[in-house]
């Protein structure tokens, strides 16, 4: 078949400015958006509740050591706004591309849809990283109140938690490629991150004794635990007499932090990819 | 010359075939309205040109360029209009507009005037800067016909344009349209509504069953599978006599048969084009009957539609 060459007075910009453009618009939506002024709310009654019940009992847990207060403020919270902003920016940012409709403008344009799928998910990164960023500085505010300074454990916490938002984001862009429902890719995620990998790490350790190392949780567990110093190893505890008199062991694993961010980039390179090809080959019927 | 082009192009969605082997060319600045029931294919026609859908088998060229191959090249000098889109409700006309004049590859000091001028002719001025959560379906269509106009596109794919707009609304996309017609472009446009392909487009393509039936220029479709005959309702003003239907009116140049459908109604059946439809009204008029409305009941390519789409689903 020969091409007529015939060409357009415009020059379709590269991918990579594309990517760009979806990026800007898909943020400017967000951002503007009910569920981000959502989002901004759960945020603050989070730092509201911390800061007053800190505040007001001043728990030794907290206050007894500058790493112990930003590991229960920060270590204990932080992965629950990272999961709820992914799902809340990320749940619905491709199957809400088929099920309202808004693919039918974008798709049919000279761009691969491969731009369209990193755009919002760098938008849906961003978004996320404002409510993140407002949990940080509300953190440091109140740490730099009760200490004089910001141990640089946190910074490297700070630097897991938005690894592990990557990730997080990769697997939310997979589930909501997978489902032409906006509404079941929100709850499955949700589901999965905020009890299953939960209830399964917890299963596995204490039933099967093995370390979980392919739950992305388990993974993410280094943004609490750099906070502690020295970085705890993997520890086995013997606790009275159990069945026929046998004594109960209880190992606790905690990943090393090259296994942790490996756990969680395996995660996003695996989920982003899967999400990618199905949203190339998913039609608009 | 822009070009589009269906080779074999089917689509199977398990034993089900939505287009069987279609093959269709159209090439040049003109406007080819594409006919067809429910369910006949046009819609995934539309599709597989603009990469919504993919075909099982066969090729969408356009400018000779596989649009599923190398869509961004295929698809670089088209403007589209598929379903009904939605449009980021958090967004203004403005800013919606201006993301896909980006994506096109508009010049920045161009960008912000081709805006306006787009949301211009749909006449959406007032509202450029309005969120479009809060628009009705009618003016999200105008914004998206209006996003099909973008970057001067050589091609213009549309689905059904004028679905979900008032008669007003639906009369000025007609004239954007014909508008378009006179500045060298390509439009495709499906529809269900004859009167409106008869009005604005040079050619139709029928396809029914996901297939393709006819595919000729409007005057060779009818000449050739109608008898040519077109119908119009005059409504009177008082009671006409029977007389004067059989004798005056039935004799007039070009009428094929006349006859009253009520006292104050008359049905006339004649044999020509609008030029015809023009002069047959002065004659009317001039005998002095007391004409109070002229209206054209079926056309010929209704004439021809119906008797090639014998069946719908």
């Amino acid at each position: 078949m020969t091409q007529t060459n015939f060409e357009s007075k415009n020059t379709v910009p590269s991918s990579m400015a594309q990517v760009g453009t979806v990026m800007k618009y898909t943020l400017l939506d967000y951002l503007r958006s009910r569920r981000f002024f959502i989002m901004l709310i759960i945020t603050a009654l989070i730092s509201v509740l911390l800061t007053v019940l800190v505040g007001y009992y001043r728990p030794d847990a907290f206050l007894a050591s500058e790493l112990g207060f930003y590991n229960g403020w920060w270590g204990n919270t932080v992965t629950f706004v990272v999961v709820l902003s992914a799902i809340f920016f990320g749940g619905d940012a491709i199957s809400g591309e088929f099920q309202n409709k808004t693919g039918y403008f974008g798709v049919p344009n000279p761009i691969r849809r491969s731009s369209i799928y990193v755009g919002k998910w760098l938008a849906a990164f961003i978004a996320s990283g404002v409510i993140l960023g407002i949990f940080t500085a509300v953190t440091v505010g109140n740490g730099l109140y009760y200490f004089s300074g910001v141990p640089y454990q946190f910074a490297e916490s700070l630097l897991f938690a938005l690894f592990y938002m990557v990730a997080v984001l990769g697997f939310t862009f997979f589930f909501s490629s997978l489902f032409k429902s906006s509404s079941m890719s929100i709850l499955v995620t949700a589901i999965l991150f905020l009890f299953v990998f939960a209830l399964l790490n917890e299963l596995i350790v204490a039933l099967v004794h093995i370390e979980p190392w392919f739950l992305i949780n388990y993974g993410a567990n280094i943004i609490g635990n750099v906070l502690i110093s020295p970085y705890p190893p993997h520890s086995t505890t013997t606790t009275g007499i159990g069945f026929r008199g046998q004594p109960t062991t209880t190992t606790t694993f905690y990943a090393t932090i090259p296994e942790g961010l490996a756990i969680m980039a395996i995660y996003f390179v695996v989920t982003a990819i899967i999400g990618l090809i199905f949203f190339e080959r998913k039609e608009f019927n | 010359m822009p070009s589009i082009e269906a080779v074999n192009l089917t689509k199977q969605y398990g034993a089900f075939t939505a287009l069987s082997s279609l093959n269709l060319k159209i090439e040049g600045a003109k406007c080819v309205g594409f006919l067809g029931p429910n369910g006949s294919g046009k819609t995934t026609t539309l599709k597989m040109f603009t990469d919504l859908i993919r075909p099982t088998k066969g090729e969408a060229l356009i400018n000779g360029v596989n649009v599923h191959t190398e869509k961004k090249k295929a698809l670089a000098a088209v403007g589209t209009l598929i379903e009904t889109p939605e449009i980021y409700a958090s967004l203004t006309p403005r800013e919606a507009l201006s993301m896909i004049a980006e994506i096109r590859g508009v010049p920045i000091k161009e960008r912000k005037k081709q805006v306006q001028d787009v949301v211009a002719e749909v006449h959406m001025e007032e509202w450029i800067d309005k969120r479009v959560g809060k628009f009705s379906k009618g003016m999200k269509q105008r914004i998206c016909i209006a996003s099909a106009l973008l970057g001067n596109p050589s091609i213009i794919l549309l689905d059904e344009p004028t679905t979900g707009l008032d008669p007003r609304g639906m009369s000025e996309v007609r004239d954007i349209i014909k508008s378009l017609k006179g500045k060298n472009r390509l439009i495709f446009m499906s529809s269900h509504i004859l009167s409106e392909v008869s009005d604005v487009c040079d050619e139709v393509a029928m396809i029914d069953h996901g297939k393709l039936i006819v595919y000729d220029t409007l005057s060779n479709v009818t000449a050739k599978f109608s008898g040519g005959n077109n119908v119009v309702e005059v409504g009177l003003a008082r009671s006409v006599d029977n007389i004067i239907v059989t004798q005056n009116i039935a004799t007039l140049p070009s009428v094929v048969k006349a006859e009253k459908t009520d006292d104050k109604n008359v049905k006339i059946i004649f044999n020509g084009g609008l030029d015809v439809q023009e002069r047959l009204l002065n004659d009317i008029i001039k005998l002095n009957i007391g004409v109070i409305s002229y209206k054209a009941a079926s056309s010929e390519l209704e004439e021809v539609y119906l008797k090639l789409i014998t069946a719908t689903l």
